[in-house]
């Protein structure tokens, strides 16, 4: 029973969702027949269908895809190589966080996308320009995370470190790294959902291609049902980034700091 | 003639204005379990950390032969780690891999968890967590065993059957050991000697030694005796042998 139990409750998991999802194109479907707003101005679900096919098969989708994904992932990538040593650094030394710390929050509440004249200016239209704001949108957060982290670590596994004879790098491998990892990865996740939204702005701005360009190109050629289609994308993207990334929290020398 | 493993000689430590041991001496000999028992807020803790040498005295001196481990109230093991990892942690610069396994599997026996060696902490009992800091505490080279008040944080029943399987335990792998604890019967039952310290600025103010052999069972008539004078030194126990009610 348990089990038919169960398999009601996963049933239920896909059926309610697209329950919700019918009844939105309805409502959709609805205030498009009823000429609120200029059919210009408001496509049809049917027509979002033909433009996602017509963009599918000029694979026009999928190459920007694939741009934007490759930028946030090297934004996103060196803001994690370089903020997770930095938050570590700042954390464990007292010092080092008092003369960092008011600077890092600075740039922490400065929105990435007040950079982007600069950006533009001193990396051009290209990957170079979104990849820069995508690593400013992660690098603070991540060092900030790492660093309220590192700074906790419960004084008792210092003891037992010094019980067992570890030396410093040892210390960090084997104590401080495993102690503070369920807090990065939580930032990890927090932090590339605000990259995916950056990209697209960033694209928007300063791009020549992207899904965030391509959201600029349909605007300026009046394509609503192109512009539904790439916003459908970035949504869902974004939504398996996050679960691809909580994959994270199930490996076992993580999930205890979500089960404890 | 053996040299003690661990001797303190006219120790005294305080955090700033606020003295907590003064003037402590006391020698622990090869082999021996020694209980230090007192009211609580005392420096019982304090004493730990500068015998384990996290902390140093502010004066006076520490003598610590061999390697040390403390066994904590709780929360001691690393959570990122499954129960053999955990217990492997004092085996990593000795011997091959094949014995590394061979000495936690024996440890894992002597604690009696068969079955939870991939188990993590936050999947044990209070209790096995404990057994498990026990046997960490115990794999490879160690010599002195600190117990910081280990089975505090247990209910009763669980911490009765803990006194018994520390004792079997230490049957089976002797250390020289100090334990710490706010719990007399405890002491009583577990150690050879038991030193109680006064309130703060904590110094010896009472030592009696237990001649029956370990293990004993908190009914002997020694624990018994030895925990009705512990608590008539604590100022817990009225003559009549009622408690008094403060």
């Amino acid at each position: 029973m348990c089990l038919e139990m169960t398999k009601f409750g996963a049933i239920r998991s896909v059926t309610l969702p697209l329950a919700v999802v019918a009844v939105l194109i309805g409502i959709w479907t609805i205030v498009w027949r009823s000429g609120i707003f200029h059919p210009s101005a408001f496509p049809a679900p049917l027509d979002v269908l033909r433009a996602f096919g017509e963009e599918a098969r000029t694979g026009r989708l999928f190459t920007d895809l694939i741009t934007s994904l490759f930028r946030v992932t090297c934004g996103f990538g060196l803001a994690v190589a370089a903020g997770i040593p930095a938050g570590l650094w700042m954390g464990q030394k007292q010092m080092v966080r008092t003369a960092f710390l008011p600077i890092v929050n600075f740039f922490r509440n400065l929105s990435p996308l007040a950079w982007i004249p600069f950006a533009i200016l001193w990396f051009g239209v290209g990957d170079a320009s979104p990849i820069f704001l995508i690593f400013l949108s992660a690098f603070f957060p991540v060092v900030l995370a790492t660093m309220a982290a590192a700074a906790n670590v419960p004084t008792i596994y210092s003891r037992v470190a010094k019980d067992f004879g570890m030396s410093d790098s040892e210390k960090l491998a084997r104590v401080t790294l495993p102690a503070i990892m369920p807090q990065v990865v939580t930032t990890l996740r927090v932090t590339a959902g605000v990259c995916w939204l950056v990209v697209v702005a960033a694209e928007m701005i300063a791009g020549r291609d992207g899904l965030g360009f391509a959201v600029m190109d349909a605007r300026n050629g009046l394509r609503t049902d192109i512009l539904v289609v790439e916003m459908i994308v970035i949504g869902l993207v974004g939504v398996g980034i996050d679960r691809g990334l909580e994959q994270l929290t199930k490996i076992p020398s993580i999930r205890w700091g979500y089960e404890r | 003639m053996t040299v003690s493993p661990l001797q303190l000689r006219h120790v005294s430590h305080s955090f700033g204005a606020l003295e907590v041991l003064r003037d402590l001496s006391i020698e622990v000999f090869h082999g021996e379990f020694v209980a230090i028992v007192g009211p609580s807020g005392c420096g019982k803790t304090t004493l730990l950390n500068l015998l384990s040498g996290f902390n140093h005295p502010t004066s006076g001196s520490i003598e610590r032969k061999g390697k040390s481990r403390m066994v904590h109230q709780q929360d001691g093991l690393f959570p990122w780690q499954t129960v053999s990892q955990n217990i492997a942690l004092g085996l990593r610069h000795e011997k091959s891999k094949q014995e590394r396994l061979q000495e936690v599997r024996e440890l894992v026996r002597l604690i009696r968890l068969e079955g939870f060696e991939n188990s993590y902490p936050h999947q044990l009992s209070g209790g096995m967590r404990q057994r498990v800091e026990l046997a960490r505490a115990l794999a490879g080279s160690s010599d002195i065993l600190l117990l910081d008040e280990p089975f505090s944080s247990l209910d009763y029943l669980t911490r009765l059957r803990m006194r018994q399987e520390v004792a079997r335990i230490l049957q089976e792998r002797p250390r020289t050991v100090v334990l710490v604890t706010h719990d007399i019967e405890e002491a009583a039952q577990l150690a050879d000697r038991v030193i109680v310290l006064g309130e703060r600025p904590a110094q010896v103010r009472h030592e009696l030694s237990l001649a029956t052999p370990r293990p004993r069972n908190p009914t002997d008539s020694e624990v018994v005796e030895a925990t009705r004078q512990i608590l008539t030194e604590l100022d817990v126990e009225s003559d009549s042998g009622e408690y008094t009610t403060v």
